[in-house]
């Protein structure tokens, strides 16, 4: 794509004026460690030419996830750092130092005469002057100055009570278990009827098959808004409103992007196998369950990772199907309550914790299966 | 003997022969059947109902009250519009976020595509992971991340710029900047695109660069009339989807204002809120459902102009499709 080995043109034409020309016209080659000497410069520049883009790069990606690392050191901390001044990036505490008689006092950084900084105690405030101790002796040092312009000394404490608090108040091993249960029984069914529905588009021959592959892909790219109120309306007419139902049952009848992410697989696939059962006698449920889906695990695997994690991530199913039922709620209906109520308590660290808590197993999932997401952007951008 | 028996073949199976077809067939609608009855209960009448429905005053609360009140709910959607209601004002949200987010997406989706196809660029696979990585974060732990990250007073974007001398808005508490805010959110969403512009930039013929050298033409000669060209249908079908993706966009808006107003000051009162609260927070299915269509509307037109316009622009390198 880029033309990174081709010498950079002050070099082809120091390279020319090295080339003899012979008798009869035609080039010789230049002296040997000349071109030793060439090869060299351009290995260097192509060297640091890869080295400038990484690092550019690594620094946009830096950038670009900035807000994840906001997140994790973010929900370490407590609320009182936030908005403590010059306080340190990382999850920190002020230090402390316990006199004699047990009481605890909060260290300071304090600018002494001769210029230098000590950490200090400070035993009484005051707006001109203030009294320290100094935690190497236990003396008393009398300091001029308003200490409220003083820093604490910070020492790194990461704040797993965050955490214990969050799992408290936002219920959620609740949670968990209420989209484990949406996101198994949705994906059994997600994955079971794309799986015969992309079988039947993959191996048999339809009548209008190619029209209704294509009714398939268009309704990939319907606006939900259409479909949502009768929807609501009918499962509220049987009673399926407050129940997971009908965040459950719709996955059974085949998702479209998931029949043609199998369909594009079963293709693939050579049809000699299907054919060699066929003639021991198979009928074609049996040729699907032994002879395809065998060879299918990986498109299979994909499916169901993308179903589990459309669940865990759908908002508002959840959200119009459980409104009134908190103790059905999903992972992220049940976070954004939480951050409607708690948004700025404890000056958004709690939150921060519980979005941590809320994608640690989304992230960690991606990260171990990344291709097999990744690939399956690409299969329906690119091959539709 | 052998002449014979040719025959009894070729004779006897137009019968067989049909049945096997009839067989196939019987078999493959079976196999098709969870997707046609998905699509008849799940998708096609529900079309045709809330069709229906946009022409009555349907509430879900007093069913017994249900009239036909023909074109009521689109006279009151476009008078709405004309003095600035709820729709002109939620319309008007929606197209700004999907001015500036649609060719801002694209945009950095390409770039970022086009750096990480460079032969010269180390490690190539992390990169693609890291800038896709956001994509798989649930959208409401997301937007939460970004309220702490865009806090006017101690979120980090405003410490740093304010480390940098710079002045920084308040970006969700300020109506002028909530917008500017969720469209910056909304580049956590680029590895989508960034990867589907990747496999486009991996499909084209290294020949064609070659060409264009041989011509002598530079970098710019080479992404405008190779690169450019050779990636058009992926384009499309990114600005096709970032168009549909915009006219759903709702649940980080839902999660900045949980009450439905779009605060602060309206200024990320999208679409779909309105439609939303019409919908279940009033009851009023009847003209939620005309809401639901206009948007439909919306959508199809913008994909008509845009394939139209794609004959201009679009340039398939296996001719036609």
């Amino acid at each position: 794509m880029t033309d990174n080995v081709t010498p950079a043109p002050a070099i082809e034409g120091e390279a020319k004026q090295l080339f003899e020309i012979t008798g009869d016209g035609t080039t010789v080659a230049p002296k040997r460690a000349y071109r030793k000497r060439s090869t060299r410069a351009r290995t260097v520049r192509y060297s640091a030419s890869k080295l400038g883009l990484t690092m550019f790069t690594a620094s946009m990606a830096l950038i670009f996830l900035l807000p994840l690392l906001y997140m994790v050191l973010t929900s370490f901390k407590d609320s009182t750092q936030i908005t403590a001044l010059n306080a340190p990036l990382w999850p920190a505490m002020p230090e402390k130092y316990t006199a004699a008689d047990g009481t605890a006092y909060v260290l300071y950084q304090v600018p002494m005469a001769d210029g230098t900084t000590a950490s200090l105690a400070l035993e009484k405030p005051g707006r001109v002057q203030s009294t320290f101790i100094d935690p190497k002796d236990g003396s008393e040092v009398i300091w001029k100055g308003n200490w409220r312009a003083l820093s604490s000394v910070w020492a790194f404490a990461p704040k797993w009570d965050n955490f214990s608090d969050v799992l408290k108040v936002l219920n959620f091993p609740m949670l968990l278990r209420n989209t484990l249960i949406v996101a198994v029984f949705g994906t059994i069914g997600a994955v079971g009827s794309a799986v015969i529905v992309a079988f039947g588009f993959a191996r048999f021959r339809i009548p209008y098959k190619n029209g209704m592959f294509m009714i398939l892909i268009m309704t990939i790219m319907l606006p939900f808004q259409v479909l949502l109120i009768p929807q609501y309306i009918a499962f509220r007419a049987m009673g399926w409103t407050g129940t997971w139902l009908p965040l459950i049952v719709p996955a059974y009848f085949a998702n479209a992007y998931n029949v043609f992410l199998l369909r594009q697989y079963f293709l693939t696939l050579p049809r000699e196998l299907d054919e060699a059962a066929q003639l021991d006698g198979a009928n074609p449920l049996r040729i699907l369950w032994s002879v395809i889906v065998p060879q299918a695990w990986p498109a299979i695997i994909a499916v169901s990772l993308f179903h589990f994690f459309f669940t865990w991530n759908d908002f508002f199913g959840p959200l119009v199907y459980l409104s009134a039922h908190p103790e059905l709620a999903t992972m992220t209906v049940g976070l954004q309550a939480f951050s409607a109520t708690y948004g700025n308590a404890n000056n958004g660290t709690l939150t921060q914790a519980g979005s941590l808590m809320a994608m640690i197993l989304p992230v960690v999932v991606f990260f171990v299966a990344q291709r097999v997401f990744m690939r399956g952007v690409v299969i329906s951008g690119v091959e539709k | 003997m052998v002449i014979v028996e040719d025959k009894e073949s070729v004779h006897a199976p137009p019968q067989r022969r049909m049945s096997l077809v009839r067989r196939e067939t019987l078999w493959g609608l079976a196999f098709l059947s969870p997707w046609l009855f998905g699509l008849v209960v799940f998708t096609a009448l529900p079309i045709v109902a809330s069709l229906a429905l946009s022409f009555t005053n349907f509430n879900i609360l007093h069913p017994e009250d249900l009239r036909f009140v023909g074109i009521d709910n689109y006279a009151r959607m476009w008078s709405e519009l004309l003095n600035n209601g709820a729709v002109g004002s939620s319309l008007g949200v929606t197209a700004r976020f999907a001015l500036m987010s649609v060719p801002l997406m694209i945009a950095l989706a390409l770039g970022l595509a086009l750096l990480l196809n460079q032969k010269l660029l180390a490690g190539k696979p992390v990169f693609r992971t890291l800038f896709f990585m956001p994509v798989q974060i649930p959208l409401v732990a997301s937007t939460i991340v970004w309220q702490g990250f865009l806090n006017g007073s101690t979120g980090w974007l405003a410490q740093i710029l304010h480390g940098l001398g710079l002045p920084s808005p308040d970006w969700f508490a300020d109506p002028a900047w909530a917008l500017q805010a969720l469209v910056l959110m909304g580049i956590w969403g680029v590895g989508n695109m960034m990867l589907i512009f990747l496999a486009g930039l991996q499909g084209v013929p290294t020949e064609l660069y070659e060409a264009v050298k041989v011509d002598g033409g530079g970098a710019w000669a080479r992404f405008r009339h190779v690169t450019l060209p050779m990636i058009s249908p992926v384009l499309f079908y990114n600005i096709l989807i970032s168009i549909i993706g915009v006219s759903q966009y709702f649940t980080q808006a839902y999660v900045i204002d949980p009450l439905g107003r779009g605060n602060p000051g309206g200024s990320t009162f999208f679409y779909n809120m309105n439609l939303y609260k019409e919908g279940w927070s009033y009851n009023n299915m009847g003209y939620a459902s005309a809401l639901a269509w206009l948007m439909m509307i919306i959508v199809v037109v913008a994909a008509l102009v845009l394939f139209r316009t794609s004959a201009r622009w679009v340039f398939y390198a296996g001719g036609e499709r």
